[in-house]
């Protein structure tokens, strides 16, 4: 069985009690986003203090992919700076490409913490999307909370 | 026990099947090769694509390296048998419906057959022709269809309506996966101009009962299309049995190959409608000013056709024939027996669909309790079985029946008993490796 190289424990326990779900006010903005593919959705909210993901709440169905993907996030993003979210979004991105290559999963270890048990996943092309999904989320809402908020520019 | 409506086992019921599984088989070459590490393939997604059998593979093999022109052009020997091949396709094709040869129209699959007509009913409205106008939709006109519909059969028909300004109504579904006739009389009425219907779900297995239908829409004077992607393949039809005015379906679900489908219709019909992709082939007369159309079927079949797929559905249709389509349907219909009896026994999956074999074919969907179905995909994979999880292209059903998404194993003329007793196991396996067994396998 090859199945353990996805559904690495620390993902089922995500799945299992998911850290973080739950819509919650305030939030400055909020996207739904789907799998057209299979019918995974998120609703995922983000509030900013200033430039710093102050929280970010969810709602969603889907597999246990995506739903161990959108926990682990919330653990890797809430209380840092918007830049540096999305930058580990792109680590997350290119773990997910990495087709189960090993090196690429040691050197993003750090950067990642439990978001790295996902490099199982980059094996399977039918689910990288399914983890992906909610980082596509974050990456939209955030853009639309920065261009919401007051100093976040011209609106 | 859980809350769904499984039966009690009756000491697994295996009906001798009526088709050789073994000799079938080893007309398949894919099904001797192996999928992840070392494992026999266990194809149940014949209801997305089916495989080939060795004779399909042949036939088009042969048209290329024998045989290879462009139909219907030119004067040489070569054009002359490609011709004679893919007009011969037509008329096998057209006797496995019962149809006259001139009524069957070449398209790339369904989708592409219903798109024609969707696009023929819009282009009627501004036609220069008068002949052509007979069939035109407008603004107050309707279209009914039902909730059972795949994608291919409803999204079309949404947007000729958005074209043109026409109603879309449907019919819906009753909580054992039947479509509710309840409403018949008035959701098809005077200003129906076309119903749209499956004749098989491709996600609950539901045959529906067509009867009515076309009586009501003759009543109004409505044109009726048949989706028969799931059923032309698994039981036989005819179209003069049927009664409709449209017949549509797809080669590669009929172990045919990819990039041919069919769009039967009544020729009367078919003569009075506007062509939907226009070009070569599909002209009589051309000048700079405007050009005159070609009668059925070649009116439909704009460019140089798919003539080596045209070629080897001839040949699949010719296997299916062998087999006869009789058995095929009685065949699925054991296994079908057989996998409800079995899935149901197992505490935590719900099947989604006509819970016994009334009026229902070999598409089998079900949900296992706690365990999404692309994590039930994932495990049967990684056990060799091959299913289709997701909306299965029929969103509005997944959720009309409260469920984001479902596993549906479907069968053909080469499944056999062994081939649901993996896919059962299978799903015990996914509930040991998800630890959500319920009662029984804990021990």
């Amino acid at each position: 069985m090859q199945l353990q190289s996805m559904y690495q424990e620390i993902i089922l326990d995500h799945y299992r009690n998911p850290h973080g779900r739950g819509l919650r006010d305030p939030y400055e903005a909020e996207v739904h986003h789907v799998n057209p593919t299979c019918g995974d959705e998120v609703t995922l909210r983000v509030h900013l203090d200033g430039d710093t993901i102050a929280d970010v709440s969810y709602e969603g169905m889907g597999c246990s992919i995506s739903q161990a993907s959108v926990s682990a996030m919330y653990d890797l993003v809430v209380g840092r700076p918007v830049t540096d979210a999305l930058a580990t979004g792109e680590h997350f991105m290119t773990l997910m490409q990495s087709k189960g290559d090993p090196a690429v999963a040691e050197e993003l270890e750090d950067e990642l913490e439990d978001a790295v048990a996902f490099a199982g996943v980059s094996k399977y092309p039918a689910r990288i999307k399914c983890a992906l999904m909610s980082w596509m989320a974050l990456k939209d809402a955030s853009a639309r909370a920065l261009a919401a908020a007051p100093t976040g520019g011209q609106a | 026990m859980t809350s769904t409506v499984s039966r009690p086992a009756a000491g697994a019921q295996k009906q001798p099947l009526p088709l050789d599984v073994e000799a079938i088989r080893a007309d398949f070459p894919i099904l001797s090769r192996t999928v992840r590490d070392g494992r026999r393939l266990v194809y149940l997604d014949s209801g997305a694509t089916s495989q080939k059998p060795r004779s399909v593979l042949d036939a088009e093999r042969d048209f290329y390296e024998n045989h290879n022109a462009a139909p219907h052009r030119g004067a040489h020997q070569l054009a002359e048998e490609a011709t004679g091949l893919y007009e011969a396709a037509r008329a096998t094709i057209a006797g496995f419906i019962g149809a006259a040869v001139e009524e069957v129209v070449f398209t790339r699959n369904t989708t592409d057959a219903v798109n024609t007509v969707a696009y023929a009913l819009s282009n009627a409205a501004t036609a220069k022709e008068p002949s052509f106008r007979r069939y035109a939709v407008g603004q107050g006109d309707e279209i009914v269809v039902t909730e059972m519909e795949h994608h291919a059969n409803l999204v079309p028909w949404q947007q000729l309506c958005e074209r043109t300004g026409a109603t879309l109504r449907w019919l819906g579904l009753t909580d054992d996966g039947r479509l509710d006739l309840s409403d018949l009389s008035t959701v098809v009425n005077e200003r129906t101009k076309l119903v749209a219907v499956t004749q098989q779900s491709n996600i609950l297995g539901t045959i529906n009962p067509l009867e009515p239908i076309v009586a009501r829409a003759r009543e109004v004077g409505a044109l009726v299309l048949v989706d028969g992607a799931q059923s032309v393949p698994h039981q036989p039809v005819d179209v003069t049995a049927l009664g409709a005015d449209f017949l549509v379906f797809s080669g590669h679900k009929m172990l045919g190959p990819t990039g041919v489908g069919v769009l039967w219709g009544r020729y009367e019909v078919l003569d009075a409608l506007p062509p939907f992709l226009t070009g070569g082939s599909m002209i009589e007369v051309v000048r700079m000013e405007g050009s005159t159309f070609m009668p059925p079927p070649q009116r439909f079949e704009a460019g140089v056709p798919m003539t080596a797929q045209v070629v080897g559905l001839g040949a699949a249709v010719e296997y299916l024939q062998a087999l006869g389509m009789a058995n095929v349907q009685a065949h699925e219909e054991a296994l079908t027996a057989y996998a409800l009896e079995q899935l149901q026994a197992i505490p935590g999956v719900t099947v989604i669909g006509p819970p016994d074999t009334v009026a229902r074919g070999g598409a089998v969907s079900f949900t296992v309790e706690g365990i999404h179905p692309h994590d039930v995909g994932q495990v049967l994979d990684d056990l060799g079985i091959a299913v289709r999880v997701g909306h299965h292209c029929a969103w509005p059903v997944v959720r009309r029946y409260g469920v984001p998404a479902t596993t549906r194993a479907t069968f053909y003329v080469h499944t056999g008993y062994d081939d649901v007793d993996a896919l059962v196991e299978g799903v015990r396996a996914a509930q040991r490796f998800f630890g959500v067994t319920p009662e029984e396998a804990t021990a």
